[in-house]
């Protein structure tokens, strides 16, 4: 055995030496937590009456975490934890962010509602298929998506979560979904493809996959590396992603087919992850190129704003409309991020988070309508406002808050787009912003006009009163005394989403919670 | 030797890409699976071609001697591959239920999902 030559290495070159602080737990924790219960549900495969109550109460302590993580990050700033404690950029860093957490909480809020949601929704065959178990696992790829600091870590929380949805998307197998999910998957599939290969050009540009540490060498590699083509490609992988105008078509042939809460948390977690990947890498990592670019995203944004409500007034189905409403939320924010800027930014962040409220309570509306009316489709759907008028009320706020008329959550980032794109002259982008929110107006207030006060549709008897299961009502209604609740006292989540949109554009603080002491 | 690489990296987006546009879904899977191959050497050539040693440190001693192979692109490339082959055996499955259940495989053909002729919307109130 030969002895050692050379002298100890320094480990505090290379290794956090002191322990992390027990706050700081919370970074990793979301993940860890959906893991951890993800498992403990394969494991118990047999007794699936189980399965709901370890779920709910695991999604709901998912939201009390996520909750005391943005308080921590309120309080302290952003928060960094790494992997086998390696220094950054060597070791793979969790970084946190207000938008960050953010994004995790909206998320872990949907995913609740939706877990109770699917106490009804999917019956026994569903749970043993695995329902919950997926529903974790993508919980834990979305949670690690919003809180990640690291550009390949990303890629594969995007990986993890798409594999969750394919379980999701087919569970049923119904020839309907089948067919769905074949597009489904195979344009998914190409779309993280390609985000791989941005990475791999990426990390050949910059020889690091951390975003911080990426976002300290733009500057100098600009004139060398060829950041434009990486942002473009960025913006077309995510893009994908996030259904914007000419890769969009995944979506509405797929998103109708599987069950109702499937729907729903696709709708509000899925598509929002893309973009949330779009806003941090444009906006933080490439804010240069960003403007460069902002052109040709604004166009993106305007006319998938307007393809969107199209299709949603094309559409006779309630599920197929809703999945172009999507559509077109995506081309609000992709406007946000156009634009720019505190207001731009700001607004495109609010109008995610209302979007993934608003859209995760719309599929569950048209479930419920569904259920009381017999059918999705429109010329049998009928008399929705005789059978219960309660839920024909939060039906019409619901459409409200998505059209973003006031006073509901979809109100507030409307009125910071249309005044960012004003602010920079871009008259034609605030009218598309404006003509969208008109023609979603009358696309929802077609299906309320036909849906809810028709009294009778053909074939059909006159409408009698119903009720509706409490674990539906109760997710339902909760989702939209939140959009209400922010509709009419935004202040605290406006300032809040002001910080984190600073925060983006100026990226010092996260510098600094990654690299301390070095960063500029 | 890196530009080399570049072109084959090119041949196989290029073949991946004739592919993913076929109707037929098997040369679509085909397609995915020589794509995710593509991203492999692309990742590999990008981290720099070398023909340096194992990074393995000797016996006794704290640091590298001399020049040795990036690591990194290797754990990425192996990260993607066991991705990569995850996907494609779960499209594979998928492409043979959408075979049985639709009784096709030609994707024009499948259109279950969203049907050619709907029925028409309610005109009146």
């Amino acid at each position: 055995m030969a002895v050692s030559t050379s002298p100890p290495a320094d480990l505090s070159a290379a290794l956090v030496l002191e322990p992390v602080a027990a706050a700081d737990w919370l970074v990793i924790l979301p993940v860890a937590w959906c893991l951890a219960i993800g498992a403990l549900l394969v494991m118990l495969r047999r007794p699936i009456g189980l399965h709901p109550f370890i779920s709910v109460a695991g999604l709901a302590g998912l939201v009390v975490i996520d909750a005391l993580l943005l308080q921590h990050v309120i309080v302290s700033g952003p928060v960094t934890m790494v992997m086998g404690r390696w220094l950054p950029p060597f070791g793979i860093a969790f970084t946190v962010d207000l938008t960050g957490a953010l994004f995790a909480l909206a998320a872990s809020v949907v995913a609740l509602a939706g877990g109770v949601y699917s106490l009804s929704d999917i019956n026994d065959s569903g749970r043993r298929y695995g329902f919950y178990p997926f529903l974790m696992l993508l919980m834990a790829g979305v949670s690690g998506a919003f809180l990640t600091g690291d550009i390949f870590n990303l890629y594969v929380w995007f990986e993890v979560l798409l594999i969750s949805s394919f379980g999701l998307i087919v569970l049923g197998s119904e020839r309907e979904q089948i067919d769905g999910a074949v597009k489904y998957g195979f344009l998914n599939l190409v779309a993280t493809t390609l985000f791989l290969v941005t990475t791999g050009y990426l990390y050949a540009s910059f020889g690091t996959l951390n975003m911080a540490d990426i976002a300290r060498k733009a500057e100098g590699l600009r004139g060398t590396a060829p950041l434009m083509t990486l942002t473009a490609l960025f913006l077309l992988a995510f893009g994908m992603k996030a259904a914007a105008f000419p890769v969009n078509f995944w979506l509405p042939a797929s998103y109708h087919t599987p069950r109702v809460v499937v729907s729903a948390l696709f709708a509000g977690l899925l598509t929002k992850v893309g973009i949330y990947a779009l806003i941090r890498v444009t906006v933080m990592l490439l804010p240069v190129e960003r403007e460069e670019l902002s052109f040709v995203i604004a166009l993106v944004g305007a006319l998938t704003m307007l393809v969107g409500v199209f299709g949603a007034l094309a559409q006779s189905d309630f599920r197929r409309m809703l999945g172009y409403l999507v559509i077109s939320g995506i081309g609000s924010i992709l406007a946000g991020i156009a634009v720019g800027g505190p207001g731009g930014i700001g607004g495109a962040i609010f109008y995610a988070l209302h979007s993934m409220l608003v859209m995760t309570a719309l599929y569950f509306a048209s479930g419920v309508a569904a259920k009381l009316g017999g059918s999705f489709s429109l010329s049998s759907l009928s008399g929705l406002y005789r059978r219960h008028a309660g839920f024909a009320a939060i039906s019409l706020m619901l459409a409200f808050a998505v059209s973003g008329l006031p006073p509901f959550s979809g109100f507030w980032p409307k009125v910071m787009l249309v005044k960012a794109a004003l602010d920079i002259g871009a008259w034609w982008l605030a009218a598309a912003l404006l003509v969208t929110g008109f023609l979603t107006t009358i696309a929802t207030g077609r299906f309320f006009l036909l849906a809810y006060w028709r009294d009778t549709a053909e074939g059909q008897g006159v409408a009698t009163k119903a009720q509706i299961p409490a674990a539906i009502l109760l997710p339902l209604v909760a989702l939209t005394v939140m959009t209400l609740a922010i509709g009419l006292y935004p202040e605290p989540l406006l300032a809040t989403i002001q910080n984190a949109a600073a925060g983006l554009s100026e990226p010092s603080s996260y510098l600094n919670s990654v690299f301390p002491g070095a960063a500029r | 030797m890196e530009a080399w690489f570049a072109l084959l990296v090119g041949t196989f987006f290029t073949v991946a890409i004739y592919l993913l546009l076929s109707k037929s879904i098997i040369r679509v899977l085909l397609g995915v699976a020589i794509l995710g191959n593509g991203v492999n050497l692309l990742i590999f050539t990008g981290g720099r071609l070398t023909r340096g040693v194992p990074p393995v440190i000797q016996e006794g001693a704290d640091t590298l001697a001399g020049p040795a192979a990036n690591a990194l692109p290797q754990a990425l490339i192996l990260t993607a591959i066991v991705i990569s082959f995850s996907f494609f055996a779960f499209l594979l499955v998928l492409a043979w239920r959408a075979y049985e259940d639709l009784s096709t495989d030609n994707t024009d053909e499948m259109r279950v999902a969203e049907p050619e002729e709907e029925p028409a919307p309610p005109l009146g109130y």
